[in-house]
């Protein structure tokens, strides 16, 4: 995704940082999940866990930066893809896990949050390391090869998550705003949240496979170079 | 004299045009290049004198162009094509039937005694000031409008259909629905949006006939709009694109009318689209024509 173009030294200071503070934000939360797992032996109620859930949306929420990257083109890649990306995550933290507290000592936490925390760091660490030209072989590995079991993982436990929500959202009628009123327009969040869980069923195969494509292409461009 | 195509994207040979002499038109390399690609009939092929430069009319002749014998054309292929006419017509009825539609109160969609309760005035009047704009569209596509292309993309028949089908279902279905709240201002609001979408409708009507008149039948030529005796055109004064104006002003009633978001909305998308393409219209009268009148905007006068 983060595509060096020809930048000046402020930006790829800036992105620099960026990239080490997300890695640095993402390793706490890896950090405190073990310990959390380590005085539980159970991977339930991490949300609730110290300073998790702050961390969660600090970080997360600070990936729209990306977005911004993007656009003003300090990175090379499509801004809107990497809108639609950040919003699924963002939407699930703030408008689902935050907004619903039932559902926040669901196991189906755990089931997104690990893998994105370990996506994220190696992603992250990817970024940065590239910036200095020096990312080792391992980690490029890792990069092009831990998705292929979290993100399947991790697509399900968002997809528990919001399917867990749904009764409280329909008990509640929370961000709901029904007819008849002023406007003339009605929004209903359960139907909102159920039309963002169908658009999985495209999404998900077409990025996946995606992912399998630049693996290939990255894992076989390395082999070449290394037998030049 | 023989001219050589070459693919626009890759630059690679696509064959050798024989039979054409200095006099021979952009249209006669296009018949003949069909002779080598048959599935390519002239409506999509584009020929450019360079990779990326503008596309060559068809009008345009090998000698104006100073390309002699031996000399390259680069051609793109524009994809399968479908008449203006089909894709008008396709994009225009829809959202005139779902409308309709909506407007009936099907069971399926307002449950089984939506039909039968009373309907707000301004239901009713939306109702109508809908199903006249998109039947004025319909007519003026078929009797007024003298179309430069004879053909587009087939792809946009699905772009384009699916902007406008899914707007009119999202409009039709807030304003017929049951328990739709009336405007606030009551017969002020709803008199004044009529009586301001009527005015609007018949300042675009007045453009596209100003259009019509500035192009003889059967040509494709283009020149400068001016200010007619009809008062609505006198907008041409001011702005480029007045019918898109009008089409702006006439979707503002029309939201103002039935105090509706999705209308506004639906406004809001128009109006960014037909921005887009008044500037790009604008750009291309002040390129065309050395005397193009100054102080002209796009599409809002002063401003835009
Ligand atoms: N609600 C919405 O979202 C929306 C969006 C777009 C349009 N519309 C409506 O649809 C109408 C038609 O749209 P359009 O984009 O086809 O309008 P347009 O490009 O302005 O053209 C209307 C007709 O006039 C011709 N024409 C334009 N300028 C000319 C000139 N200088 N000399 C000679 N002929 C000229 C055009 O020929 P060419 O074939 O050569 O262009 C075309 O046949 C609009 O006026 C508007 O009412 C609505």
């Amino acid at each position: 995704m983060a595509q060096r173009s020809q930048q000046s030294s402020l930006a790829k200071a800036y992105l620099l940082l960026y990239n080490i503070g997300q890695t640095i934000g993402w390793s706490c939360i890896l950090f405190l999940s073990l310990q959390h797992y380590l005085i539980t032996k159970s991977w339930v109620g991490l949300y609730r866990h110290s300073y998790i859930q702050l961390l969660l949306e600090v970080f997360q929420t600070l990936a729209y930066l990306e977005v911004l990257h993007c656009v003003l083109g300090l990175v090379k890649s499509n801004w809107f893809l990497t809108a639609v990306q950040i919003f699924s995550r963002v939407f699930l933290t703030w408008g689902v896990v935050w907004s619903i507290p039932e559902v926040q000592d669901g196991w189906f936490v755990a089931c997104f949050l690990l893998p994105w925390t370990l996506t994220e760091i190696i992603r992250y660490s990817f970024y940065a390391l590239n910036l200095l030209n020096s990312v080792p072989y391992f980690l490029i590995w890792c990069r092009y090869t831990f998705f292929i079991v979290l993100y399947p993982i991790g697509v399900s436990g968002e997809l528990f998550t919001q399917f867990s929500a749904l009764p409280y959202i329909k008990k509640t009628a929370i961000y709901t705003y029904p007819l008849p009123n002023r406007m003339n327009m009605s929004f209903d969040y359960y139907t909102v949240v159920i039309i963002l869980m169908l658009s999985y069923i495209p999404l998900f195969p077409m990025l996946y496979f995606h992912m399998i494509g630049q693996r290939k292409k990255v894992l076989r461009g390395l082999s070449e170079k290394k037998e030049d | 004299m023989e001219i050589e195509v070459l693919h626009a994207k890759s630059g690679k040979s696509l064959g050798k045009v024989t039979g054409l002499s200095p006099g021979s038109t952009i249209l006669d390399v296009k018949n003949e290049f069909r002779k080598l690609k048959k599935h390519l009939y002239p409506d999509r092929q584009s020929f450019r004198l360079e990779q990326k430069s503008k596309m060559l009319k068809d009008e345009a002749t090998l000698k104006a162009l100073n390309i002699t014998s031996g000399g390259k054309l680069y051609f793109k292929d524009l994809g399968p094509q479908v008449g203006w006419t089909t894709v008008f017509l396709t994009e225009y009825a829809g959202p005139l039937v779902i409308y309709l539609l909506f407007y009936i109160r099907p069971a399926i969609i307002y449950g089984a005694s939506a039909a039968s309760k009373p309907r707000a005035e301004a239901v009713n009047i939306a109702a109508a000031c809908w199903t006249f704009h998109y039947a004025k569209r319909l007519l003026e596509t078929v009797f007024v409008h003298r179309f430069s292309h004879a053909t587009m993309p087939i792809l946009n028949i699905c772009k384009n259909s699916s902007y406008y089908w899914g707007f009119a279902a999202f409009v039709a279905y807030f304003i017929n629905h049951p328990l739709y709240t009336p405007p606030s201002y009551g017969a002020i609001q709803l008199y004044g949006g009529l009586a301001a979408f009527i005015f609007n409708e018949l300042g675009n009507f007045s453009i596209h006939i100003a259009f019509r008149n500035l192009r003889p039948a059967g040509s494709k030529e283009r020149k400068i709009p001016k200010p007619t005796v009809n008062p609505f055109t006198w907008l041409f004064t001011w702005v480029s694109c007045p019918n898109y104006t009008y089409e702006v002003g006439a979707w503002i009633s029309f939201s103002v009318m039935t105090q509706c978001l999705p209308a506004l909305l639906f406004t809001a998308a128009g109006f960014y689209q037909m921005t887009v393409w008044a500037m790009g219209k604008h750009r291309n009268y002040k390129r065309e024509f050395k005397d193009y009148p100054r102080g002209r905007k796009p599409i809002i006068p002063f401003l835009l």
